[in-house]
């Protein structure tokens, strides 16, 4: 390996592209190979390794309403559960899209080569999933995060005009009247600068788990994303809107966090308190443990609070009443993940289950058509946006987010770019001051340290905006953010100033995005006066109806980031009439 | 956070290609810690460039793969507790090295554009219904598409580690990836021509040293290998043929 350029040099290499896409999960391949279909030459940066996103994480299914197990099922029925999980406050027309479209999207990545359980008369296999009417999870075992990525990787790969830049992070973006024109980046293994030019910029880097201590969120979700569109002029939304997933595992301390699949539920799994009590009984008594997850989660913190909790602070998760044989097949890395990693042999024994953070239903605003943000060319799909899950996401709908829009998005960002000439230039002094700010902790060796930052944020997020917060809370949540940022002015990389893969450094441009993801989330949930899905205030524990059609939305004014209250548009009738239609009952077969 | 009282002797290869060497860091040992944390808390207190690759910490990325006690595995699931003494990690040896525990994997990448990709017959690609395949079918190449590309298997061959010929053979992973797609029972294409010549599948000489430390238990000598092995001689290697050369051989001599 070479040496890496020194801590003040500020040379760069430009790349000319099309379309660059940032983020090699599922929105962000979906959304390559779909520019790349359309004619141009794409771009693709990712994080980390290609196929290492936190996409491959995903375990329990994609949703799509393909009627192979349940016959009655339909987009209407997928619909209707999407906005009602929603509390509807999603865009509706988000919504009404992903359940059109996600059967052919699902179809069509089988075409590409990916591999499904399948039912016995040879089509996709598809398993209940909390709050979903009908079993509509396409799925392989607990592993369908990972084929779908792998299968978009290896489609990515073999299309022409395609190059990807593994290991790459965005610093900055850059606009030009009111168009993006580019980015800068810098290279990890060589510590190397980049500056982008492109006709257009689809952003699909994901969400921001990561500012919170228990999470089940890759190294990587660090919101970034959401904060370079924030910087660069674009709306954000609805960042009070968190998911707390309700099962992770909590013991031992050192895999806190790490996500149980919502397939051991839905292939049967129960939840019961230390007095055995299967407590969803009194949570929700028709849905029990296939609830939505805001009131699962909400549920065992409830047991937990009220003293019913075990040891370790969660509840007991318990699937052990199928044949071992069974669970092994249907819930392969979840039965090794707790062999190896707490030494439970789950067909014995009950895990021990608590809520971690895992899903951003808040993010980038955005056309739902296009996935068009208000600045030009700039476009967002998957976690990094908002609206589809509006306050609650139900499991499965994820993965079918990324392929809907992601091809959707991938499409129009394609054509923008086609009709839009050549790519324009960042201005210079802007490129200037990038820099600077980027390669500002390498040249102060005794700048406080980005992990030691990195951690008070996570404690902080986690202590002051948990599962069921106040107005006190929320708002020393906020001071102490606007503290941070202060003290990241003058951050580190905590001594060391080489550029060769400098974690270090990393860590501190990390931080940067961490602190406005925190700022967002903390303004716009003291701004939201209610409790609605997964944002529970005990301060106003009840949904207000006038706020059911408000978005707050976040952008950066004058004096720093402001929230506003923005009315959604009304619902269409026909799609309110779907949405309370009564669909027929599902009674399983046994499966075993 | 409970402290043991005798904290972990954790000895980390720090450097680049050229130089480098073992830095021991003295850890807190806390319950169910994995290894991938103790560097973890070496960097953030000890070593803040310790360069180390790492992503999910839940054995679902494959990113960080290194050498533990001399062994092949992911980090983020070898228990602490698993190991009495010091622990020491090394670097993957199979590829160049970037600095401390990262190394440059991209030649893996390389290769996999070679494979062709997943190819289904025409008369499947115009199929205006959705396929059908039945479970046991699909179970065959179900343990192929475990695989979370750690490159703990490449590292290990005999064949990339210890004659470099990464010139001559793609390595355990890629035979992975193409038993995936020749056993597909959607897909039509004949990889056995690349089997034979530029993937160099002869070049195994079934150690199983792969299959040991593969972190997904894939059987990869059992179940890719071997049959990949059976399917190229099938094609190229005719009993008859083979057995009138001997004869012509032996009459000649």
């Amino acid at each position: 390996m070479e040496p890496g350029p020194d801590a003040m040099d500020t040379a760069y290499e430009t790349v000319e592209t099309d379309v660059l896409v940032i983020g090699a999960g599922g929105a962000g391949l979906r959304g390559a190979i779909a520019a790349a279909e359309s004619g141009c030459r794409v771009t693709v940066i990712c994080k980390s390794l290609l196929g290492k996103a936190h996409t491959v994480m995903a375990e329990g299914g994609m949703a799509a309403a393909l009627g192979n197990v349940a016959g009655q099922d339909s987009w209407e029925a997928h619909f209707a559960d999407t906005m009602k999980g929603g509390k509807l406050l999603n865009n509706w027309r988000m919504a009404e899209i992903h359940a059109q479209e996600a059967p052919d999207r699902v179809l069509e990545l089988e075409r590409w080569g990916a591999v499904f359980d399948r039912t016995h008369s040879g089509l996709i296999h598809q398993r209940p999933f909390g709050a979903h009417t009908y079993p509509r999870l396409a799925h392989i075992g607990d592993r369908t995060g990972l084929e779908l990525i792998r299968t978009l990787q290896d489609r990515l790969v073999h299309r022409q005009n395609v190059d990807v830049h593994m290991e790459v992070t965005v610093a900055r973006l850059f606009a030009s009247a009111g168009r993006i024109v580019g980015a800068l980046a810098y290279r990890r293994a060589d510590g190397g600068l980049l500056l982008y030019r492109a006709r257009a910029v689809l952003l699909a880097t994901g969400g921001a788990g990561r500012i919170y201590r228990v999470t089940s969120n890759s190294w990587e979700c660090t919101g970034d994303g959401t904060a370079l569109a924030y910087e660069v002029g674009a709306e954000l939304q609805d960042c009070e809107m968190v998911q707390f997933h309700p099962t992770g595992m909590v013991w031992p301390a050192g895999v806190r966090g790490i996500l149980v699949t919502e397939g051991v539920r839905g292939e049967g799994g129960v939840l019961r308190n230390k007095d055995g009590e299967r407590f969803m009984e009194r949570y929700d008594p028709e849905r029990m443990e296939l609830s939505s997850r805001d009131v699962v989660a909400r549920a065992i913190n409830s047991e937990v609070v009220a003293g019913r909790g075990t040891d370790h602070g969660g509840a007991y998760l318990d699937i052990s009443h199928k044949s071992p044989d069974y669970i092994r097949r249907k819930l392969p890395s979840m039965y090794e993940q707790f062999l190896k990693l707490a030494r439970v042999d789950i067909t014995k024994g009950p895990m021990e289950v608590a809520p971690t953070i895992h899903y951003y239903m808040g993010g980038v605003r955005v056309d739902p058509e296009t996935g068009a943000t208000r600045v030009g060319g700039l476009f967002a799909a998957g976690e990094v946006t908002s609206g589809l899950h509006g306050a609650n996401r139900l499991g499965g709908n994820s993965l079918t987010d990324l392929l809907v829009f992601g091809k959707r998005v991938g499409e129009a960002a394609a054509a923008h770019a086609l009709q839009h000439g050549k790519a324009g230039a960042p201005r210079s002094p802007e490129v200037a001051e990038a820099i600077a700010c980027l390669l500002g902790p390498l040249q102060r060796p005794e700048g406080e340290s980005p992990y030691r930052l990195q951690a008070e944020l996570q404690d902080l997020c986690s202590k002051y905006a948990p599962i069921i917060r106040d107005k006190p809370g929320l708002e020393e949540g906020l001071s102490r953010v606007a503290d941070l940022a202060e003290r990241s002015r003058t951050v580190g990389t905590g001594g060391p100033t080489g550029r060769v893969f400098n974690p270090g450094w990393h860590t501190a441009q990390d931080l940067r995005n961490m602190l406005v993801n925190a700022e967002a989330l903390f303004r716009s949930a003291l701004a939201r006066k209610e409790s609605r899905g997964a944002h529970t205030r005990s301060d106003y524990p009840n949904p207000d109806p006038s706020l059911a059609t408000l978005n707050y939305v976040v952008s950066e004014g004058t004096e720093g980031m402001t929230v506003q209250g923005i009315g959604a548009e009304p619902i269409p009738d026909g799609l309110v009439s779907i949405i309370n239609r009564s669909y027929e009952k599902y009674t399983p077969e046994e499966t075993e | 956070m409970t402290v043991s009282i005798s904290p972990l002797k954790l000895s980390v290869f720090r450097g680049e290609a050229d130089r480098g060497e073992m830095v021991a860091y003295s850890v807190p040992v806390r319950e169910g810690m994995v290894v991938l944390d103790a560097v973890l808390w070496a960097q953030a207190n000890l070593a803040p460039d310790l360069a180390v690759r790492w992503n999910c910490k839940a054995a679902k990325c494959g990113s960080c793969a290194a050498e533990v006690n001399g062994f092949p595995r992911l980090l983020c699931k070898s228990p602490v507790d698993d190991y009495a003494g010091e622990i020491s990690v090394r670097p993957m040896a199979a590829f160049p090295l970037i600095r401390d525990l990262v190394t440059d994997v991209s030649w893996n990448y390389e290769v996999n554009k070679r494979i062709p990709e997943f190819t289904p017959p025409e008369a499947d690609q115009h199929d205006p219904e959705p396929w059908r395949m039945q479970q046991v079918d699909v179970d065959r190449v179900i343990e192929f598409r475990k695989c979370i590309e750690c490159f703990l298997c490449q590292d290990v061959c005999h064949v990339l580690r210890n004659h470099g010929r990464t010139d001559a053979y793609f390595g355990p992973r890629f035979m992975v990836r193409m038993a995936s797609l020749e056993m597909h029972p959607k897909d039509g294409l004949d990889r056995r021509p690349l089997l034979k010549g530029d993937a160099g599948v002869g070049f195994c000489n079934i150690t199983k040293c792969c299959q040991e430390v593969c972190p997904e238990h894939i059987h990869i000598t059992d179940n890719a290998i071997i049959p990949l092995k059976e399917r190229t001689a099938d094609a190229y290697f005719d009993p008859i043929r083979a057995l009138t050369r001997r004869l012509g051989r032996r009459s000649a001599g």
